[in-house]
């Protein structure tokens, strides 16, 4: 048995080794793109090496390899049939192509600060944006103030601009919220995955719970993040919910992605401790509070 | 004692300085974002400022420099920095419509909303050396020690504000905690002034 291990061990030391095939410094960071194995993963740190950014299986390109990649399908639960979609930050593009599959009808606006984010997205990671698609290099908060200034709105938003390193503080305040908000159709959805832990767990609870009427968190046993789940209206039953995750069920085999247990811990109560001091454009400390 | 006094006041002109420098991007973001030529827009006004205010101070210090005028440069830089509170919302709100380029936007906000305070309180350090020389060989070593002062007062500015002040009180409090130590300042000078006037 142990003999079988080793032999294993050897035969598949060398398609584990981890590879950097890609190293640059960006305006806003380092950028690694790293292959172990089948998968390869874009990162933007080196020293705390565990954090990518997103990963794509290159035997299996449609598999979604991180559990908060599927759970940014949560809104789906609720929001079964987008149309107009907005996405703040690129990573890999890894979402941008799910919602391609699903909906391919729907406009995706994809918004990222960093333009090498997206052209590693297209040289590493098979990112081709398609005709419904409009990538805009740009500050999230400024692309959703001159959206508001021209009326645009979405139903299906997604931000994803936070790195377990550094998260954008003014990305998290009510004010920017509340901007969020008037960019959303009435029965619209923000998913966000924030990476919110320690002191900012509760503030970042807090903040969006005084802006959105229903608000839900959905965790996964195998994973840390949390994804928050918002809308202008109250949620559809649980029943709905079941039977939106039923009905993506086959759409989402193909990315190996199973929507039921989203359904299963779509918690409509997040708790946070009452006297939790709400994050504004005036008081935002997000990563000092992060690190307490 | 004049001189300890117009030490601590280029300690807390320095403090003062680079606690707004900081809050500046706090201010900006929620109009301007936070990329990185945000950060260039709000450097680049404060060097521009500080040349100015350093030139223009050292020409003031040429005509009967009292410890008064000197007071006088803290009461100003308290002044100016007060449109920050009542117009800055409005103001950003103006220059976001205006120019679609958060660039030159976030370079005419922040020449708006810093230039004008900055340009007065580079003027204390020149300013300083004036009162501070007092014969043309100690002039070097009076303006090292004085750039040494304001500088350290700028460290620990940054280090405050960016460390626990954030933490602690609301932007606009740390604005109105900044100017209430200019005004202190300005007192403190006014003070100082006073007997010698008297005499």
């Amino acid at each position: 048995m142990l003999r079988a291990l080793a032999l294993l061990l050897l035969v598949l030391a060398p398609a584990l080794r981890a590879e950097i095939i890609h190293e640059e410094r960006s305006l806003y960071r380092n950028i690694l793109v790293r292959d172990l194995g089948s998968e390869r993963c874009l990162l933007f740190t080196v020293r705390r090496s565990n954090r990518n950014q997103s990963c794509l299986d290159l035997d299996d390109p449609d598999r979604l390899i991180f559990p908060y990649a599927r759970m940014m399908l949560s809104g789906l639960l609720v929001t079964p049939e987008p149309k107009r979609i907005l996405m703040v930050g690129l990573g890999g593009g890894t979402l941008p192509k799910v919602f391609s599959a699903l909906t391919p009808e729907a406009t995706q606006d994809l918004v990222e600060i960093d333009e090498a984010v997206v052209t590693v997205a297209k040289r590493f990671f098979a990112f081709k944006p398609t005709a419904q698609m409009t990538v805009h290099v740009q500050d999230a908060r400024v692309f959703l103030k001159r959206a508001a200034a021209r009326g645009l709105t979405w139903d299906y938003i997604m931000l994803d601009a936070f790195t377990g390193d550094y998260i954008p503080e003014h990305l998290m305040t009510q004010e920017f919220l509340e901007e969020v908000s008037a960019a959303l159709t009435e029965d619209g959805v923000l998913v966000a995955n924030t990476f919110a832990s320690s002191a900012l767990y509760d503030a970042e609870t807090a903040t969006y719970a005084a802006v959105f009427p229903a608000l839900a968190e959905v965790r996964l046993d195998e994973t840390l993040n949390r994804i928050l789940v918002a809308q202008k209206r109250p949620f559809p039953s649980a029943e709905d919910r079941q039977a939106a995750a039923d009905a993506l069920r086959r759409p989402l085999r193909r990315f190996a992605s199973d929507p039921l247990p989203l359904a299963r811990n779509f918690n409509v109560a997040p708790r946070f401790a009452e006297d939790t001091r709400l994050l504004t454009d005036q008081y935002a400390p997000v990563n000092l509070l992060q690190q307490q | 004692m004049d001189r300890k006094l117009i030490f601590l006041l280029a300690f807390t002109g320095g403090f003062v300085i680079m606690s707004i420098e900081l809050l500046g991007g706090r201010i900006l973001a929620p109009w301007f974002g936070s990329s990185v030529y945000v950060w260039g827009s709000i450097i680049t006004v404060f060097m521009v400022a500080l040349s100015l205010g350093y030139l223009i101070g050292g020409r003031l210090s040429l005509k009967n420099p009292s410890i008064k005028r000197f007071g006088a440069l803290f009461i100003g830089g308290a002044l100016l920095l007060g449109p920050l509170y009542g117009f800055g919302d409005s103001l950003m709100e103006a220059v976001f419509t205006q120019v679609e380029d958060p660039r030159y936007g976030s370079l005419l906000a922040s020449m708006a909303l810093f230039f004008l305070p900055t340009v007065m309180l580079g003027m204390i350090s020149p300013y300083s050396v004036r009162l501070l020389v007092q014969a043309k060989d100690e002039s070097g070593q009076v303006a090292g020690l004085l750039y040494f002062v304001s500088t350290f007062g700028s460290a620990l500015g940054t280090l405050g504000t960016s460390f626990y002040f954030i933490l602690w009180f609301e932007v606009d409090t740390i604005l109105l905690l900044l100017s209430g130590a200019l005004l202190a300042c300005g007192a403190l000078a006014l003070l100082a002034a006073a007997p010698h006037q008297e005499a």
